[in-house]
């Protein structure tokens, strides 16, 4: 049994319809990436599984049991944790206040807490008094990954985490990956960046248009495969 | 010269009474973007829930307040609850327009109930007494009371929105809802205990609005006018703001009334244009918006 699993997914912007029947799994312990380009469906995908879209209960399952109705509150509270596009930190609060808000609604004993967290990214452990609107790009990136850590989740959602920043600041951020991977956190990866969800996945899968077009693992894959899965033939 | 500064300290007691007015409003449109039309009717509605509560078992109102805080907290919930989050999204004026309605039920309900008399609450002893100030200058215990307990409101939101979780909550929620949900903070409970907070602090400024003068049903428009004023004048967000607001309201007033009693609520009303005109967005507005 998957841990996360969509079954026959699909969401809708009023009459637009973004996403047609996707059906993805996600095993305990495993990082899997979904690649696409631009306006494939992606963060639809990963709104759809937080709760946001409001979609029919047995279209997204979670250990066993259908949570496709539930309020993304609940959802969040069951062990899914989100970094969203474009970081999205509260404005009005510190770093750390950026990170305590992140267990809210979820306080489970776990590797991750505050301290965890800046031992991760110490860069954050400087800035923690100051207000989030302050911080670079990649910092914003960090504290917003730290926050969504800070609920210990059981499966870590990232939408876009490389997006807008300079390469080494993507790099730093994509090596606290194994880290959390190795705390038993599954992840759960969107990216347009198809050389970095390459290198950390256990298992891809290529959106195109709101359709599945190629799954498999990275190391199976060819170029010529890819490309057709991404751009179209 | 007695006269002035006497003025002046009224005006700022006054501000106090004019802060705790515009305190729930502020809070309700900081958390949750609604502005409540039905705040002015809302406080009258909470006098005289104190008034029966004061009278039925003969209780001392402060004590009376203690136990109206509460049921005020449960209505303040229950009508976000089941009434104004069906209100919420992104067009302004449903919420506009159901708490304009909500307006004229609790006046028109309160009419009924309690007939358009004019009522007071009695505060004993307490409404004449005064602290000497020497040189002439007296302040009331009332006026100074009402002006504390406006600094003390603030204080403890500030302490709630600052240190604990719950307010963290509410921040989150008012910078960015949808993001709030994700850290599981359900919006609606949030949104429901707002209001059951604001309807708390509307019980303390009602208790100081009736024993400061009489009230009636009818009363509730004219105050919500000078709350408004007040959150405006403060800008947005700022709860400290809206304590400024309502000094600079209340000074207005008295140093308008100094001059020529007709000026009183016109001095009010003229600052509050003279502040929109000069600082737009207040004069502590939120750095984000």
């Amino acid at each position: 049994m998957a841990l996360l699993e969509t079954r026959k997914l699909t969401a809708f912007y009023r009459d637009f319809q973004a996403l047609f029947g996707i059906d993805t799994r996600l095993e305990a312990g495993e990082t899997v990436a979904i690649i696409g380009a631009n306006g494939a469906g992606k963060s639809t995908y990963l709104k759809a599984i937080t709760g946001l879209l409001g979609g029919e209960p047995e279209s997204v399952w979670f250990d066993g049991k259908p949570i496709g109705a539930l309020a993304p509150a609940e959802i969040m509270q069951l062990g899914i944790s989100m970094v969203p596009e474009g970081r999205r930190l509260f404005p009005s609060m510190t770093v750390e206040e950026n990170l305590l808000i992140g267990n809210y609604g979820r306080s489970v004993p776990g590797h991750w807490s505050i301290e965890a967290i800046f031992e991760l990214f110490p860069r954050l452990r400087e800035r923690r008094h100051q207000s989030s609107t302050t911080l670079s790009g990649g910092e914003q990136q960090m504290t917003a990954i730290g926050r969504a850590l800070m609920s210990n989740p059981r499966v870590l959602l990232c939408d876009e985490i490389s997006l807008g920043l300079a390469p080494i600041v993507i790099r730093d951020i994509y090596q606290a990956l194994p880290r959390i991977k190795a705390t038993g956190t599954s992840v759960m990866l969107v990216e347009q960046d198809i050389v970095q969800a390459m290198k950390v996945a256990d298992r891809i899968y290529c959106f195109q248009e709101g359709r599945i077009s190629l799954t498999g693992n990275p190391s199976a894959l060819t170029r010529e495969q890819i490309h057709v899965a991404y751009f179209g033939s | 010269m007695i006269g002035w500064i006497d003025t002046v300290i009224q005006g700022v007691l006054l501000g106090g009474l004019y802060a705790l007015f515009a305190v729930g409003l502020s809070l309700i449109f900081g958390i949750m973007r609604l502005v409540n039309l039905a705040h002015g009717d809302l406080i009258v509605l909470a006098a005289f829930v104190i008034l029966v509560i004061s009278r039925a078992l003969g209780l001392n109102i402060f004590v009376a307040l203690v136990l109206a805080a509460p049921i005020l907290f449960g209505i303040g919930y229950a009508l976000q609850h089941f009434l104004l989050n069906r209100t919420l999204g992104r067009d302004i004026l449903p919420p506009l327009l159901v708490t304009f309605g909500l307006s004229i039920i609790v006046q028109n309900g309160l009419l009924e109930a309690f007939s358009a008399d004019s009522r007071r609450l009695d505060a004993d002893a307490l409404e004449t007494a005064s602290i000497a100030l020497g040189g002439g200058l007296a302040v009331g215990v009332m006026p100074l009371m009402t002006l504390v307990s406006a600094v003390a409101v603030i204080f403890a939101l500030n302490y709630l929105f600052y240190r604990l979780p719950l307010g963290r909550a509410f921040r989150a929620t008012s910078d960015d809802p949808e993001i709030a949900q994700l850290m599981g903070v359900d919006n609606r409970r949030i949104f429901a205990l707002a209001m059951g907070l604001a309807m708390v602090v509307t019980a303390i400024a009602a208790l100081y609005l009736g024993t400061r003068a009489t009230f009636d049903p009818s009363i509730g428009p004219a105050r919500l006018l000078y709350a408004f004023e007040a959150v405006i004048i403060g800008g947005l967000g700022s709860l400290w703001g809206t304590l400024a607001g309502g000094v600079i309201i209340g000074l207005a007033q008295t140093i308008g009334a100094h001059i020529n009693p007709e000026w009183q609520i016109l001095a009010g009303h003229v600052a509050f244009l003279v502040v929109l005109v000069l600082r737009p967005r207040g004069l502590f507005p939120r750095a984000v918006d």
